[in-house]
């Protein structure tokens, strides 16, 4: 509720569209990084129809990014109430362990049937852990990082007891259809990935659900005094993360048609706090963006597409990574921004710019 | 409240030093005897990278069941794939007075201190699986495991026979394993050796796949686009070459005879995926090392001279062989 005034300053000073604005930057770098990529080789853009579906450079970034974007969704949520998921990367790999260890196993592994209970398990074991999350952190107060840290580590441990270590395999063209398949032409998993973004979307922006969500995570204590039921917002969230994970694992499970418990959404959690970063969603709550975190999920998949693009060595991959990842983070910042126009428009009167300025940096505050 | 607090953790610790001792007791208080190897049992602590694929798992419980046979107490720890872990176990196993460590280095590099904490401690190193990048030979007794670099040869050299009465260009792609790793160092130095004398042979794109099938895949979708003419894939492992397998699929290129798949390790979907045509060859790297350890840990352990490096009994599997030898194949 207390950014409201600050943000709305700050569109008006800046300018008219305050969406448009805030998304403005991580559209462009993505822009950016792909026209990178044109350059080095051409046929980048190129999507042909092979096979019956789409087949291309853009199309990969798509199909790699939708479970990236998903877990990203999960945490926007978590992040705009001031928390963190750390345990979604362990239920990435539980969903997808669950699922593949109930296939393998099964009667009649290729039949949709199958394919069905083997899902519903998958996000009815997600939803009990979304829950014990929000629990611990609404319930009894312990601190969001804590709290899903206690899952993130256990979490691996119950996957890797699930698969036994070892890495399942199953042969079931439903269960594929999920991370690998493609309906009308389309990555399926992208669909899947855009319904539930718009989904998201709508229920948050359409409702009051986004502006709680956001007021809990701006002022916990006043929202509780203005009569917001933050307790019951706060593990909403949480298990909205977890299931948002779960579908992710599924489909990373399902594209290679195997579970690996050791490996599956690994680290995934760090790319997906840096997602949401990178699209303008604070740390610090009180504010997210559904926009803003896709996109910023699709620079860190493009980014990776790049590297293979350009042939990078593994050696330093990461160093090119880290490159890229403070450039993208230094243009976003607008005390960055100002510092260097100003330095640049010597010319123009020192009052207008630093008043330009201003309410930029309120909004970086909010 | 504070000083209750400080006699419980007081009491904790006594108690947890009390057990650590009693638990060590048997080995530290006749340690020339269990050295002699007269009836007494000898303590091996084992540090496993992690479980972190089939063969590893396979690894495992190789060894496991190897000290059971042997009589050996095992000691076993997992370090899920850090570093820190594994120094952090070894530590703990110089602590507990064992006879001797036996560990498969997660990285080449950086077992140093830790290794000379052991030498110290007058326990005899063995590295197992992975060797370790370092100046001073004298930290650890032996090294018993795959040579990885003929691993690599090996893969090269049947690439060369295959391409021996053809025009080249063939342009490879390389998928590597973990950067850092001995296994992915190792077996690029060896490929690429293999391959160097003839020019037609051209590596046109080689990234990591972190000895996985969701990077191998993705990893292989981006090389399917980004390079024209692919002739030949050489992964470093078989998860990662079965996920390029489905890439490669997907792309509307027949695996295995569009581009010819090099695998490493043998596991037994690479097997399978073999009697499909879907690979054209996999070097086998044998993790069924426990029995030839728990030989070596005793002799070590008695004092004996052990040769410096041992390598474990491996193979090479072209598409023809892969039927015959499938039943065979436990991990």
């Amino acid at each position: 509720m207390t950014t409201q005034p600050a943000k709305s300053e700050a569109a008006g000073g800046v300018g008219r569209r305050p969406a448009g604005h805030r998304l403005l930057w991580p559209a462009l770098i993505l822009l950016a990084l792909l026209l990178g990529n044109l350059a080095f080789h051409h046929d980048f853009f190129s999507v042909r129809v092979r096979d019956g579906h789409l087949y291309g450079s853009l199309i990969d970034i798509l199909q790699f990014g939708a479970p990236l974007i998903l877990v990203a969704l999960g945490m926007t949520l978590v992040i705009a109430t001031r928390g963190i998921d750390l345990s979604v990367g362990s239920t990435v790999a539980i969903a997808g362990a669950l699922a593949c260890g109930h296939i393998s196993t099964a009667a009649r592994p290729g039949s949709v049937a199958t394919m069905l209970t083997a899902v519903a398990l998958a996000l009815g074991v997600a939803l009990a852990l979304g829950l014990a999350n929000g629990f611990l952190v609404s319930g009894l107060g312990v601190q969001p990082i804590v709290a899903t840290l206690i899952l993130m580590v256990a979490g691996r441990g119950v996957a890797q007891l699930i698969t036994d270590g070892q890495i399942i395999t199953v042969t079931s063209a439903p269960y594929k259809m999920i991370g690998g398949g493609y309906w009308l032409t389309f990555p399926f998993a992208v669909l899947l990935a855009a319904g539930l973004v718009a989904l998201t979307a709508f229920v948050t922006r359409r409702s009051a659900l986004g502006m709680l969500i956001e007021s809990v995570g701006g002022n916990p204590a006043a929202s509780r005094l203005v009569g917001i039921r933050a307790g019951g917002l706060l593990a909403l969230v949480y298990v909205v993360s977890a299931l948002c994970a779960a579908v992710a694992g599924l489909m990373i499970s399902s594209n290679v048609s195997s579970a690996d418990g050791n490996n599956a959404g690994l680290w995934i959690e760090l790319d997906a706090i840096l997602a949401v970063v990178v699209g303008g969603t604070a740390l610090t709550g009180g504010r997210f963006s559904v926009g803003g975190t896709v996109l910023g999920a699709l620079i860190i998949q493009t980014l990776s597409t790049t590297v293979y693009t350009l042939g990078v060595p593994p050696e330093t991959s990461l160093v090119f990574k880290a490159f890229v990842v403070i450039v993208v983070c230094l243009v976003q910042s607008p005390v960055f921004r100002a510092k260097v126009l100003r330095r640049r428009r010597t010319t123009t009167p020192r009052s207008h710019t630093t008043a330009g300025a201003a309410p930029q940096q309120q909004e970086a505050g909010a | 409240m504070a000083r209750r607090a400080v006699l419980v953790l007081t009491a904790a610790l006594l108690a947890s030093s009390s057990t650590a001792c009693s638990t060590s007791s048997p080995a530290s208080s006749s340690p020339s005897e269990a050295k002699a190897g007269s009836g007494k049992t000898i303590t091996l602590g084992f540090a496993q990278v992690g479980a972190e694929s089939g063969w590893r798992t396979a690894n495992t419980k190789s060894v496991q069941e190897a000290a059971k046979k042997a009589g050996i107490t095992l000691k076993f720890s997992d370090a899920q794939q850090k570093q820190e872990n594994q120094i952090k176990a070894i530590r703990n196993f110089i602590q507990q007075k064992v006879d001797v460590i036996a560990f498969s280095p997660v990285v080449e590099s950086g077992w140093d201190t830790v290794l000379k904490e052991a030498k110290d401690a007058g326990i005899p190193v063995i590295l197992t699986d992975r060797a370790v990048d370092t100046k001073d030979t004298s930290l650890y007794k032996t090294f018993l495991g795959s040579d990885f670099v003929k691993e690599g040869k090996s893969a090269g050299e049947w690439l060369t026979a295959a391409y021996a009465n053809e025009q080249g260009p063939v342009n490879i792609v390389e998928l590597q394993g973990t950067t850092g790793s001995a296994p992915a160092n190792d077996r690029k130095a060896g490929f690429a050796d293999a391959i160097r004398a003839d020019g037609k042979f051209k590596i046109v794109a080689s990234q990591t796949g972190d000895f996985t099938r969701a990077k191998g895949k993705e990893v292989m979708q981006a090389f399917l686009k980004s390079q024209k003419d692919i002739d030949v894939l050489y992964a470093h492992n078989d998860d990662m070459a079965l996920g390029a397998i489905q890439a490669i699929e997907e792309s509307g290129k027949k695996p295995g005879t569009d581009i010819k798949v090099i695998s490493v390790d043998g596991i037994k979907d690479a097997f399978v995926a073999m009697t499909e045509g879907k690979i054209n060859v996999v070097v086998e790297c044998n993790p069924m090392l426990g029995d030839q350890l728990m030989e070596l840990t005793k002799k070590v352990a008695a004092g004996e001279d052990v040769p410096p490096r041992i390598e474990t009994q491996e193979g090479v599997f072209p598409q023809d062989k892969a039927a015959a030898a499938l039943p065979s194949r436990n991990y």
